[in-house]
């Protein structure tokens, strides 16, 4: 059978400055992002030959092909879940360029979180929302935070998962923004300031939450073969899945509120990358939430359902942990940029270049999206071929 | 003082009756005129045998706790007088779930706890189920 397993490498990042506050849109945030990102490539923007959009419609294929002047865009595509769009369009990316359809796919992403629309007008917008639109949002339910709550109470009630236990994701996330100058928290979190932190929605106090912010990020993913000869130090893509929980358009519906579309990705992605959890040096795991990383980590397979409280207790994914996670501060302390920001920390901490955040020795990571009503993605990614 | 609207549904075609039973104080659930499941939120097709055919059905109104929240944060100024609002997930008598504000006091509210689905009025052409600690 064919597989797209280490067919795919991801060969340029790029990235703008972080911010809370821009006059620049997200158009030109995403472009800004994709010049460094093809740059970074060793390439030259008429390479590009595919592009995947984000979903939302406010940039589409064709802005791409004007202001980067594409000659022959051959492969467009959108994969429309949330914040596990830009994971998953790894994977669309990898079966494109494994098969010949494309041979360098941009994947950019942009937002104006912090200067744009607000969370939930902007949900309100977003077609995955639309039987929540119907059936939830007029009894007051409209945000993320007011949705995922009634899944991180069950956890909280079935399992004994802690608010303490989410103060030492968020401090953690803390900890590793304080080693990045693109990050926007440059204050450590204590975890009094965590447990006075204002309720937002019962269990997600203000610092369970992620940040809004203003910025674009970008990746290329090119044929393994094509990434020997290119700019970078390669960085494979081992093993890619997206997963679609049960009850997709409500959590209210969802036979276990405590299983996420993770659940059905993470054991496709192993598979495919040939490695096991044992194997991960560094993860990247999307934190809209403090919740939803401990979800994921039981999802993923990093311990049992209902163990992830406990797992993440005693500096377990700090940098000298035994998983360092979001070495780069997450959405929680670097930025919001859609989880992209993730995708490119895990490259730079394979290429080696993640600075005073550096994994010594990182081989394998792994990284998720987490999106929309319980979407899920995840990659693996190697140094090397 | 100006008058919030409040947020009101754009109702699928599927799911009218349940907004016109509900305008009438009455809570249906849609049914499979096949092979009987209940299903809910509203939708065309069965998903356990692929039928298109539906009946509506009374619920008993009343069911247990799945879950729940506390929102501290309104993110619509319609929804500002309510804070805090307690929003519960509902296992219905019937086996499927809905999510509805909670009226009266939230008590000791744990996973399991009795409740009552009432009717309330958000306008003269809207209502909606809440929910209140049996
Ligand atoms: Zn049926």
């Amino acid at each position: 059978m064919a597989t797209i397993a280490s067919k795919a490498a991801v060969t340029g990042i790029g990235e703008t400055a972080y911010t809370r506050g821009t006059d620049k849109s997200i158009l030109a945030l995403q472009l800004e992002a994709s010049l460094a990102a093809i740059t970074d490539a060793g390439l030259h923007p008429t390479d590009i030959d595919g592009v995947i959009v984000y979903s939302n419609g406010v940039t589409v294929a064709e802005d791409f092909i004007t202001n980067l002047g594409l000659p022959d865009l051959r492969f467009s595509a959108t994969t429309p879940m949330g914040g596990a769009s830009c994971v998953a369009a790894l994977q669309a990316a990898a079966a494109v360029v494994a098969t010949g359809v494309a041979n360098h796919v941009l994947i950019p992403v942009g937002r104006t979180g912090y200067s744009g629309e607000r969370i939930a007008a902007r949900v309100q917008q977003v077609p995955q929302f639309r039987t929540i639109g119907e059936f939830e949002m007029p009894m007051g339910a409209i945000a993320p935070a007011q949705l995922y709550a009634p899944m991180a109470r069950r956890h909280m009630e079935l399992y004994g998962t802690t608010s303490l236990q989410f103060a030492e994701v968020a401090m953690t996330m803390r900890q590793h923004a304080l080693r990045n100058d693109n990050a926007l928290m440059t204050e450590p979190l204590t975890v009094e300031a965590h447990q006075t932190s204002r309720m937002i929605a019962d269990p997600f106090r203000l610092y369970d939450c992620c940040l809004e912010s203003d910025g674009g990020a970008a990746v290329v993913v090119s044929r393994t073969e094509a990434a020997r000869d290119m700019a970078q130090p390669q960085v494979t893509i081992m093993g890619v899945a997206e997963g679609h929980p049960d009850s997709p358009s409500t959590i209210t519906q969802r036979p276990d509120l405590t299983q996420l579309g993770t659940a059905k990705a993470a054991p496709r992605a192993f598979e495919m990358a040939g490695v096991t959890p044992a194997d991960i040096d560094v993860a990247e795991i999307y934190d809209c939430f403090t919740y939803i990383l401990i979800c994921q980590l039981e999802d993923l397979g990093f311990c049992a359902k209902g163990e992830g409280g406990a797992f993440v207790e005693g500096g377990r994914l700090a940098l000298d942990g035994a998983l360092p996670t979001n070495t780069h501060g997450g959405l929680l302390s670097q930025a919001h940029i859609l989880g992209m920001n993730h995708v490119v920390e895990l490259v730079r901490q394979l290429r080696g270049i993640g600075g005073p955040a550096q994994v010594p020795d990182a081989e394998i990571g792994l990284v998720t999206g987490y999106g929309d009503l319980g979407d899920g993605a995840v990659a693996i990614l190697r140094r090397g071929a | 003082m100006t008058e919030i609207e409040p947020v009101l549904p754009t109702p699928t075609r599927e799911a009218q009756p349940y907004w016109d039973s509900l305008r009438e104080g009455v809570l249906r659930l849609q049914r499979c005129a096949d092979c009987g499941q209940v299903r809910h939120y509203p939708r065309p097709m069965c998903p356990a045998c692929h039928s298109m055919a539906d009946d509506w059905v009374e619920a008993a109104g009343t069911g247990t706790v799945h879950s729940w929240t506390v929102s501290h944060h309104a993110f619509h100024p319609a929804f500002k007088r309510d804070l805090p609002q307690t929003f519960v997930t509902v296992d219905l008598a019937e086996g499927v779930r809905l999510l509805a504000p909670l009226r009266g006091d939230a008590g000791r509210i744990a996973i399991g706890s009795a409740v009552q689905i009432e009717i309330e009025a958000l306008d003269d052409d809207w209502s909606i189920p809440v929910v209140r600690l049996a």
